[in-house]
């Protein structure tokens, strides 16, 4: 009786946490469940028999095609976009020295740190204003904007702990600036870069409520389940909701491979390495990864 | 740095001291012209007068902002209200979770924060809509707190109208906005535990603390900027949020963020809707500016400073 106590009491704390974690998966069971639902009504809430129609008929709503279509194109571009300039403004902040970097540094952080209704609503009053027509164009536009500062941060984890002694070494064996970068920089640079790259387009793909104010009539994935959840939800939203997850966690296991790779490749002479930082850095894309 | 501009040439120096304008101008343009700009217009719209039908017209219509508080500071106190407590609860789950991961995740550690990511890989709105089928009226879950005299209890302290549903409540809502903002607090409480030097909490053994008084005086307070910033990424979206309303509430729930949606997408009344989304972003400043001053932590803004 006391050892039987005595085990709960030392492992409390991870049965707490494997509770949490079902927790936090409960919803994605339920909608990869319900994918292979077979509802009797409009709405996918009660289960009714096993199908496999939405599996084998995942692309047969036009509509709804046309709205994935829609966000993948637009998660293409934006994720292009805010991760060239989110780059760009990390090597900025991270290797140079200049005037109103704390100007700067507000300006990206700021965006974090304001509501995502806030955002849509002036974007909405800046084009409302101008009178600019809500579309494809506009939600890009939005999609660029609230991308680039998790790009920044993401990338700026990965500069801290670069080791410059690589690029110094290639300077001293005699390479010009851009060779360099080309050679050393940006392949060392390449898993954070491509982390950012997966985190932006995960957050386009996903974002509903900015696109929610800047869409118009153009239909994103997000807006299309947002309108079909009015009138009933068609269970192929849950089908490629369940393949979107999948493809996403494959595409992350890749991710998280290659920054292994190349951490053990940039392992030279570093020693701040935990190894994980490459995840890390990742999921928790909007924290400050104090490394020194 | 030093040695390397001596050693540089002259021309070579100022391309130096160019080049981090040249890097910065893009993206600062960008989110000059798509942030800043139109936060401006936000509210300058939050001025103006008229309606739809008469067109609107700048005219330092102050009026509009007592006016957005007056009409809606129902949904104002309750934002807070629903997104303080899920901030509350999302601490106390999230806190042990990053704690397990930090000290007692081994070689499954980055499995583990796998799986607390892993609610980002599906659409925020597909999470929401499957915690609508877990709790509605006649699932397990309804009926196993409704048999444990759970629902009549929530009813009795009036957190419900009714005895027999969840869906429709605050609980439901308030639930909602946990689970979909629990990451945002997991992942910088465990980006804090794990940077502990866990010799420090051995040394804190070493000199007779109990295991209590060890985690309370050493393991919390080095973690406490992780609290700061998890508590702060969870609340921020939480009292804008006004999807967990729509799928897991009703009317008598809504929130800030529904009435600036309503206003914006449906009445098209912009002058109150800018205003009202003016007082949020203001009133979010104000309570992370004292939450921060309190805390007394340079987390959040504290990456200003790493950036050396």
């Amino acid at each position: 009786m006391s050892t039987a106590w005595a085990w709960l009491r030392r492992n409390a704390i991870v049965i707490f946490g494997a509770l949490a974690i079902a927790y936090l998966l409960l919803p994605i069971a339920v909608i990869a469940v319900f994918s292979f639902n077979d509802p009797a009504g409009k709405f996918n809430y009660t289960w009714q028999g096993f199908t496999l129609d939405y599996w084998t008929g995942a692309f047969d709503l036009a509509p709804l095609n046309d709205a994935l279509l829609t966000s993948l194109q637009l998660a293409a571009l934006s994720t292009l976009f805010a991760t060239v300039l989110g780059t760009m403004l990390a090597l900025a902040l991270v290797r140079h020295q200049f005037l109103g970097r704390r100007a700067a540094n507000l300006l990206i952080v700021i965006p974090l740190a304001t509501p995502e209704v806030v955002i849509g609503a002036a974007l909405l009053s800046l084009f409302v204003t101008y009178g600019v027509g809500l579309g494809f164009t506009t939600l890009l536009i939005a999609h660029v904007m609230f991308s680039i500062s998790f790009v920044v941060v993401v990338v700026r984890s990965r500069l801290i702990g670069f080791d410059r002694r690589l690029e110094e070494a290639a300077r001293d064996l005699g390479a010009p600036p851009m060779t360099t970068f080309r050679t050393v920089t940006l392949p060392l640079l390449a898993p954070g870069i491509l982390g950012a790259a997966l985190l932006a387009f995960a957050l386009s793909i996903d974002d509903f409520v900015i696109s929610n104010f800047n869409s118009g009539q153009t239909e994103t994935f997000p807006l299309f389940i947002f309108g079909a959840a009015q009138r009933g939800i068609p269970v192929q939203i849950y089908t490629l909701a369940t393949m979107l997850f999948a493809v996403t966690v494959l595409a992350m296991v890749f991710v998280t491979w290659q920054q292994k790779r190349a951490e053990s490749m940039a392992a030279v002479a570093d020693d701040d390495d935990d190894g994980d930082g490459g995840l890390a850095a990742l999921a928790s894309g909007r924290v400050p990864e104090a490394t020194t | 740095m030093e040695a390397n501009s001596t050693k540089a040439g002259k021309s070579s120096s100022l391309r130096r001291r160019l080049a981090p304008y040249g890097l910065l101008s893009p993206g600062l343009i960008y989110l000059l012209l798509f942030f800043a700009l139109p936060m401006f217009f936000m509210g300058i719209v939050a001025l103006r007068s008229g309606t739809l039908e008469t067109g609107f017209e700048f005219s330092w219509e102050f009026s509009n902002f007592s006016d957005a508080i007056s009409r809606y500071d129902e949904q104002f106190v309750r934002s807070f209200l629903y997104a303080g407590s899920a901030t509350a609860i999302a601490l106390l789950i999230g806190y042990p979770l990053a704690y397990m991961i930090a000290f007692r995740g081994g070689r499954w550690k980055n499995v583990l924060l796998f799986a607390v990511v892993a609610p980002f890989f599906t659409t925020y709105l597909i999470r929401t809509i499957g915690w609508t089928t877990i709790l509605s009226d006649d699932s397990i879950v309804v009926s196993t707190l409704n048999s444990l005299g759970v629902l009549e209890f929530f009813q009795t302290i009036g957190l419900t109208d009714t005895s027999d549903r969840l869906l429709a409540t605050p609980v439901a809502v308030v639930a909602g906005i946990t689970y979909n903002f629990l990451p945002f607090m997991v992942l910088p409480i465990y980006a804090s535990l794990e940077r502990i030097d866990e010799r420090l909490i051995e040394a804190a053994k070493d000199l007779y603390s109990s295991a209590s008084q060890a985690f309370f005086r050493v393991t919390l307070p080095i973690s406490a900027p992780g609290i700061v910033a998890g508590t702060l990424l969870t609340f921020i979206p939480a009292a804008g949020d006004y999807i967990n309303v729509i799928f897991l509430g009703s009317g008598n729930q809504s929130m800030v963020g529904n009435a600036i949606q309503s206003l914006y997408l449906a009445l098209r009344d912009y002058p109150t809707a800018a205003a009202l989304s003016f007082l949020l972003m203001i009133v979010i400043l104000a309570v992370v500016m004292i939450y921060i001053k309190f805390a007394g932590a340079e987390a959040l803004m504290g990456e200003e400073e790493e950036a050396k």
